[in-house]
């Protein structure tokens, strides 16, 4: 019975999530604003009238007789008929009103002062807490429904049922409140109330019991609705109130006894529990809302902006830079003036990739380089064809072997994946599915790219993991991913990107993750992989240690434009952008040992807030007033190679110190 | 996961025993006088005490426990006290229509919710709300009310479905199928949107995982990915529900059993609680515990089953 109750995670979880920012005026207007929560408050409002003074809304007597008129249907004077003995039916409902709340009102109430004050306990005294979990998980697995027939076969008390369904809901709830308390009860302020020796029930009653109160309400809404519906069943039954006495569930006794007759009289009788019970949900619901937008509202104040604000105004797209000099060969990826744009909360697009283009040659690495919210992971997904829902590919050409990708069906895009393009992650361990053993994820990447049967995929499977390096591939292939270290996980999932044997390979930050001794195995890895193979490598990452570790030569994004791209040795011996020089300066690998550690003040701005002119200028020591005059195209400064700042030339290896603050 | 198996069944025992305990208790500690609400209120004196010793009400209640707990283990649970037969026959006897009523009306919304589900995770943004507001009206429509609705149009309206009845399986298949059609829509309506509810909810944060980004990263079909690798992990959170649902089945067979005359466990336990027959009830308490533990013990094997965290550790 119980088990009628809905698992409380949902509801905690919408809870918890809805946390919209609002200018939090007090929460009666709050409420007042959303009409389902005042159409269900109205309706039961008018329900308590029901319940308090039937006879204001019903002046009849529900006892009734007119024999006369007995299972009519709706008239103007029995506006829901009457039924088999000629009362009418909409008194009866409103007379049967009092039994109807006075029930839900008993288990709601036993189950509250029962969970509520226990469950805060229990999260605060922590010895109490096991005890009380194990009662609690007892108590859940007790079928219901006999120990209230039991108690209504020995006291006949309607009542006393409903007080024990109090009880038997009571777990649930208490499994709501501990679990609301204990996510509070761990957060800074409360600790701190804890160490200024606030009394432990203050503490719950100031402090937690507040903000637990969403998930609370919600479920003792839904308590209520079970409550009516069980009540009513009861009565429906003849084990609760004995007639004449009018209670909705007999109603609809009566009703169904007339079902041949009169099948109308079952409408009323039924859609007043029904309606109530959607009332009380809906209560419910708009109660958890106003209650945790308040929340919610305070809890935002001061936060950091989000990365796409809501009244962003579309930026303007930088101009194409056609005068790009990459490469006129036929390269085996080609990216040319990709932009990609996300939407935002108004409606409204912002561009978060802006005219980026670079080649990939075959057999060869080039890494992509910047820091987070730069736009590079971006840019390697709008590759693959897996943007984020909502973002889309505004203008640009991916070309691969000199074929335009961005125009092709989704169809044809998801089969150029795994064969033509494969892809390893930054996160191992999240990068495979749980549930299914690393073998059988590899055999079904082999069989989805090649016609190989069962048996040839396994030992392929088995070719592959040993190829990746590792030691006893068979033993491997029977684990499941929790059974196994993050740098295998990492074997596994570059395994499972070559099953298709792919031209070229995206590797989004592939050892970030990673110990620094697994670090650097990965990446030899990868490097052999990639020089055996031929295949294409385009190696994303924030470090300039992995990049020049594998790739030849590195394009640097920021904040969604390229903004120096060549060879990395010349990279290394010279920068011709601030912020590559500045990325470089940052790294301890490229810092003499005594020398300060370089930072580049600031952070990436949002995409929203993206000037047309340079992005880097405000964090920039060499900005000069050019560089906010207009938008800075990419120049060529070098054989193969090209900044975007029209102070390139005044780059040099001093400069980084401007950074040293 | 053998250990998990015992673990789970020994943590059962208590239970049974707690559930069996407090159905004694109940009817010790409960104001009202049990045998004076067997023998009638226009009972005698003699008569109601006759009624007490009878069923042994005065002795003191750890002794009729102890009494009735030697019985259980020598496999009786009691005589009924209307017609003397013994409690157990009575129970096997109607135990069938009560397993086929929750079994199929679990299995159908678990079915069914999967299916749409699954169907309104891969939809748009409407059919969140859709899947919403069925889950408020799945709440909202007592099953009592919706199996006497479903009779009045299917059985009085239409003829399509008999109104009342059981048809054993082993008489026929299809009469068993068709007494059972009504009955396991009106218990299942409230278990289909919330399954669906959940499998779309769990449905779509898998979806946005990164093991799926990376699925498809490497080219595996979304049809492998919705169907094998989503679905499998919402599982996890669907076998939960299921179980519930189960449990939750369970206790409103009383009803429906009643609404659809289906001679069950259900409608015997209305009809003992009316009756007074304390023996029957606490047999039916303890067949409901058992098929809870059942439950329970089937969501825990099947979670293991599909989660090899549980499995292997």
């Amino acid at each position: 019975m119980t088990a009628i109750i809905p698992p409380p995670t949902a509801a905690v979880q919408s809870a918890v999530s809805k946390n919209r920012v609002s200018g939090a005026p007090n929460a009666f207007v709050r409420f007042l604003r959303r009409p389902l929560g005042v159409a269900a408050a109205v309706y039961l409002a008018i329900a308590c009238i029901a319940w308090a003074a039937p006879w204001l809304l019903a002046p009849g007597d529900p006892q009734i007789s007119d024999f006369a008129q007995v299972l009519i249907g709706p008239t103007a004077e029995h506006p829901l008929g009457t039924d088999a003995v000629g009362r009418d039916i909409y008194t009866r409902i409103i007379h049967g009103t009092a039994t109807a709340l006075a029930g839900v009102v008993i288990t709601v109430g036993v189950a509250a002062l029962i969970a509520i004050p226990l469950g805060l306990a229990s999260t605060l005294f922590r010895r109490l807490g096991g005890v009380v979990t194990r009662v609690n998980d007892l108590i859940l697995s007790i079928p219901g429904i006999v120990v209230l027939l039991m108690v209504l076969a020995l006291t006949e008390s309607l009542n006393g049922a409903m007080a024990a369904l109090g009880i038997l809901f009571a777990p649930g709830l208490l499994r709501v409140v501990r679990g609301a308390a204990l996510a509070i009860v761990e957060e800074p302020y409360v600790a701190a109330a804890r160490v200024f020796g606030v009394g432990k029930w203050k503490i719950a009653f100031r402090h937690v019991l507040p903000r637990a109160l969403g998930p609370i309400l919600v479920n003792l809404s839904i308590i209520a609705a079970n409550a009516l519906i069980i009540e009513t069943g009861l009565n429906y039954l003849g084990l609760g109130l004995q007639p004449p006495t009018p209670s909705w569930g007999a109603l609809v006794a009566d009703g169904a006894n007339a079902i041949e007759q009169q099948p109308w009289t079952l409408i009323p009788t039924g859609g007043v529990v029904a309606l109530t019970v959607i009332a009380l949900v809906l209560l419910g619901d708009a109660i958890r809302d106003v209650t945790t937008e308040s929340w919610a509202a305070g809890r935002n104040k001061g936060a950091r902006a989000v990365r796409v604000p809501r009244r962003a105004t579309p930026t303007p797209t930088a101009p194409t830079d056609s005068s790009s000099t990459v490469s006129a060969d036929v390269a085996l990826l080609s990216v040319r003036n990709l932009s990609v744009a996300f939407p935002t909360s108004s409606g409204d697009e912002v561009t978060v990739v802006q005219s980026v283009s670079f080649d990939v040659p075959r057999g060869e690495s080039v890494g992509l380089v910047g820091e987070s919210g730069c736009g590079k992971t971006i840019t390697g997904l709008g590759i693959l064809g897996l943007l984020p829902a909502g973002a889309r590919i505004t203008s640009g050409q991916i070309l691969i072997n000199g074929r335009d990708i961005t125009n092709l069906s989704l169809r044809d895009r998801s089969q150029l994946r795994g064969s033509t393009i494969a892809f390893i992650s930054q996160e191992p361990m999240m990068a495979l599915d749980p549930l299914f053993t690393v073998g059988s994820q590899l055999r079904e990447a082999i069989r989805v790219h090649t016609k190989a049967t069962r048996k040839q995929a396994r030992e392929r499977a088995i070719d592959l993991l040993a190829r990746v390096r590792i030691n006893d591939p068979e033993r491997v292939a029977n684990s499941f991913p929790h059974q196994i270290s993050g740098g295998m996980a990492q074997r596994v999932a570059i395994a499972i990107a070559l099953a298709g044997e792919p031209q070229i390979l995206i590797a989004d930050e592939p050892t970030t993750a990673l110990d620094v001794t697994v670090q650097k195995e990965i990446l030899e890895l990868l490097q052999t992989i990639q020089k055996d193979s031929g295949m294409g490598l385009l190696l994303i990452s924030h470090d300039w240690g992995v990049v020049s570790a594998l790739c030849p030569s590195s394009v640097v994004m920021y904040a969604g434009q390229v903004v120096e791209r060549a060879s990395i040795d010349a990279i290394l011996e010279s920068p011709r952008h601030p912020y590559t020089a500045g990325l470089l300066a940052a790294n301890p690998h490229f810092t003499a040992p005594g020398e300060r550690l370089a930072t580049i003040p600031g952070s990436v701005p949002a995409p929203a807030n993206w000037p047309v002119s340079c992005h880097f200028a405000d964090r920039c020591p060499m900005v000069i007033d050019a560089c906010r005059a207009g938008a800075i195209p990419m120049v060529q400064i070098g054989a193969d190679r090209e900044s975007r700042c029209i102070r390139a030339d005044e780059v040099d290896e001093d400069f980084a110190r401007g950074f040293v603050s | 996961m053998i250990k998990l198996i015992i673990r789970r069944l020994l943590i059962s025992i208590p239970l049974l025993f707690v559930v069996s305990v407090l159905v004694f208790v109940l009817q010790s500690f409960i104001p009202g006088d049990a045998a004076r609400q067997i023998a009638g209120i226009y009972a005698s004196a003699d008569d109601v005490e006759r009624v007490r010793v009878e069923l042994g009400l005065n002795l003191p209640v750890w002794e009729q426990y102890w009494r009735w707990l030697l019985g259980v283990f020598q496999g009786s649970l009691g005589n009924s006290l209307l017609d003397k037969q013994a409690v157990i026959g009575i129970l096997n006897q109607r135990l069938p229509v009560t397993l086929s009523l929750v079994i199929g009306s679990t299995v159908v919304a678990t079915v069914v919710g999967v299916v749409l589900g699954v169907a309104s995770s891969r939809g748009r943004a409407v059919t969140a709300r859709v899947i919403d507001v069925l889950s408020i009206i799945g709440l909202a429509v007592p099953s009592f009310w919706l199996g006497l609705l479903l009779i009045s149009v299917f059985s009085v309206q239409f003829r399509l479905f008999p109104a009342i009845g059981y048809v054993a399986i082993e008489d026929s298949l299809s009469g068993w199928a068709s007494s059972l059609v009504l009955p396991v829509t009106a218990l299942a309506l409230a278990g289909i949107t919330a399954i669906a509810k959940q499998t779309r909810e769990a449905m779509l944060d898998t979806l946005g995982s990164d093991f799926v980004r990376n699925l498809r990263a490497n080219g595996i079909p979304e049809r492998s990915i919705v169907f094998k690798h989503a679905l499998r992990s919402s599982a996890l959170r669907i076998v939960t529900i299921s179980g519930l649902l189960f449990v939750g089945a369970l206790g409103g067979s009383v009803v429906i059993e009643q609404v659809f005359g289906l001679p069950g466990l259900g409608s015997l336990a209305v009809f003992a609680t009316t009756a007074k027959d304390i023996p029957v009830i606490q047999g039916i308490a303890v067949y409901f515990t058992l098929l809870v533990v059942a439950a329970n013990l089937l969501t825990d094997i099947s979670y293991g089953w599909i989660n090899p965290k549980v499995r292997t550790s």
